[in-house]
């Protein structure tokens, strides 16, 4: 199908975005790589008034480190992200994640403001920023505030973004010495959404994790913390008892929707399976 | 702000100026507006890849990026490159490999695969497939594509 008619506007700055969002409040919408976009405006799923692109603000782009924090702009692209040196060396997990993200071709256009924004509860960067406490920088006209990736996503498309902004950048801590992370997922053709994902990250001593931070994502309405699937590995020697210890707490906490692509039982059973395959490949990369 | 606006760019090459709706789509200014009809539409929400093209040097998805977004691009359709000469390899491979039936998923393929090449090395099959997962064929399957392009690969970068 064709999208509907909206006007369209490519500002140069990023004042006259936030002004742009400000004054169109609800009518306007924000383009960044178009990549979930598009399709809802060529099934007419959404009729915006008007069409934001900010495609050309240089403020927006880019990936870079600063006191042991990694900033990346809301307009980085994913393949950018892929093949980021600096993100391999310091965001281990995400450069783990991305390859699961689409397809090349939709890489070279799709976002990591725009995949946040978003918000598809089957999308694996805003699971990774859940489980790294990453947080987003937002900015309006009233001005800028940043919130943490946990408090973040409200539930199926739904986020802490007002209808007036705009999001800026992530901010992620750097891997410090000690960490390390895995990304696991099931998701029935490659670059599909993931049925089921997981994203593991701790300090690892020996065989024993500590400060363990398991993300899961897939099943429910939102990336979720997995506190008390973490709480019973914390400190722990892996062994099979504490991968028990975590599958059943994995198993209380999860709450899956169930789909004709998979059952909730299916997709509890998956990530229990995906967690504890994390954190073997985690210390088995020691 | 207005749903219609001025465009100049360059496709295979070639200058283009124009006027175009906002909302069009860019596969449809190549196909109604220039009529370069080699770039195909399937789904026409990011899902088949039958309309990839070339934007700055690299292959997206035509269906999900607007014309005027492409205002100041460099676009490459598979009429350019195959005048060009650029895929002929990969084309005379299609051939021999008989990896296209109907032809409607092979533009598409074929500028997939040009990018492939780009990495400069021999790749696995696996690894051919994963960068072809987003490209459906109806008809031939995927076999045969993989064949043509493995075997331009074997031929192009020799170890
Ligand atoms: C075939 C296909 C397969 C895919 N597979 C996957 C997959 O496996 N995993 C995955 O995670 N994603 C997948 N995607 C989605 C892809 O990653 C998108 O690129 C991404 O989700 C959205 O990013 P975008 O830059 O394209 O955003 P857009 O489509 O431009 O925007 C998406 C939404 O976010 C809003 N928005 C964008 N940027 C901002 C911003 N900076 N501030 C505020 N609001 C903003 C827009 O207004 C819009 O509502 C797939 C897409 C396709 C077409
Ligand atoms: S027509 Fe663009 S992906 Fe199918
Ligand atoms: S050859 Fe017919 S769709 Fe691929």
């Amino acid at each position: 199908m064709k999208a509907p008619r909206f006007s369209y506007v490519r500002p140069e700055s990023l004042d006259s975005v936030l002004e742009l969002l400000a004054e169109h409040e609800g009518e306007a919408r924000i383009l960044a790589g178009g990549q979930s976009l598009m399709p809802t405006l060529n099934m007419r799923l959404s009729e915006p008034r008007l069409l934001i692109d900010i495609n050309r603000i240089d403020a927006l782009k880019g990936i870079s480190l600063e006191d042991g924090t990694v900033r990346i702009g809301a307009l980085a692209r994913h393949a950018e992200v892929l093949e980021s040196p600096l993100a391999a060396e310091h965001l281990p997990l995400i450069a783990d994640a991305m390859p699961h993200v689409a397809h090349v071709a939709v890489r070279n256009r799709g976002t990591f403001g725009g995949s946040i924004a978003l918000a598809d509860p089957a999308a694996e960067l805003p699971a990774c920023a859940v489980a790294l406490n990453a947080s987003f920088v937002l900015a309006s006209t009233r001005g800028r505030r940043t919130v943490p990736a946990r408090s973040f996503f409200h539930g199926l498309y739904e986020t802490e973004l007002a209808e007036d902004e705009l999001l800026v950048e992530a901010r992620i801590p750097a891997i410090a010495p000690g960490y390390r992370s895995a990304f696991m997922e099931f998701a029935r053709r490659h670059g599909d959404f993931a049925l089921a994902g997981v994203c593991c990250h701790a300090r690892v001593e020996g065989c024993v994790l500590r400060d363990v931070s398991l993300a899961c994502f897939g099943g429910e309405d939102r990336p979720r913390f997995a506190a008390a699937a973490s709480a019973a590995a914390e400190g722990r020697a892996w062994s099979e008892e504490v991968k028990d210890a975590v599958k059943a707490a994995l198993g209380g906490e999860l709450e899956p929707e169930g789909t004709f692509h998979a059952s909730a039982e299916t997709r509890v059973h998956l990530a229990q399976v995906l967690a504890a395959r994390a954190v073997d490949r985690m210390l088995a990369a020691g | 702000m207005e749903e219609a606006a001025e465009i100049a760019l360059t496709v295979n090459g070639e200058t283009v100026s124009a006027r175009v709706e906002a909302r069009r789509h860019l596969v449809d200014f190549l196909r109604l507006d220039l009529g370069l009809t080699g770039s195909r539409l399937g789904c026409e929400h990011g899902v088949c890849g039958a309309c990839t093209v070339r934007v700055d040097g690299a292959i997206v998805r035509g269906c999900l990026m607007l014309a005027v977004q492409a205002d100041g691009a460099d676009v490459w359709t598979i009429e350019g490159l195959s005048d060009a000469g650029e895929i002929a390899g990969l084309q005379d491979a299609f051939v021999a490999r008989n990896a296209l039936q109907c032809g409607y998923c092979t533009p598409g393929m074929l500028l997939t695969a040009a990018e492939m090449l780009k990495a400069g090395r021999r790749m696995t099959r696996p690894e051919i497939r994963e960068f072809l997962s987003g490209n459906f064929c109806r008809c031939t399957g995927y076999h045969a594509i993989v064949d043509a392009i493995e075997a331009v690969m074997a031929e192009r970068f020799r170890d």
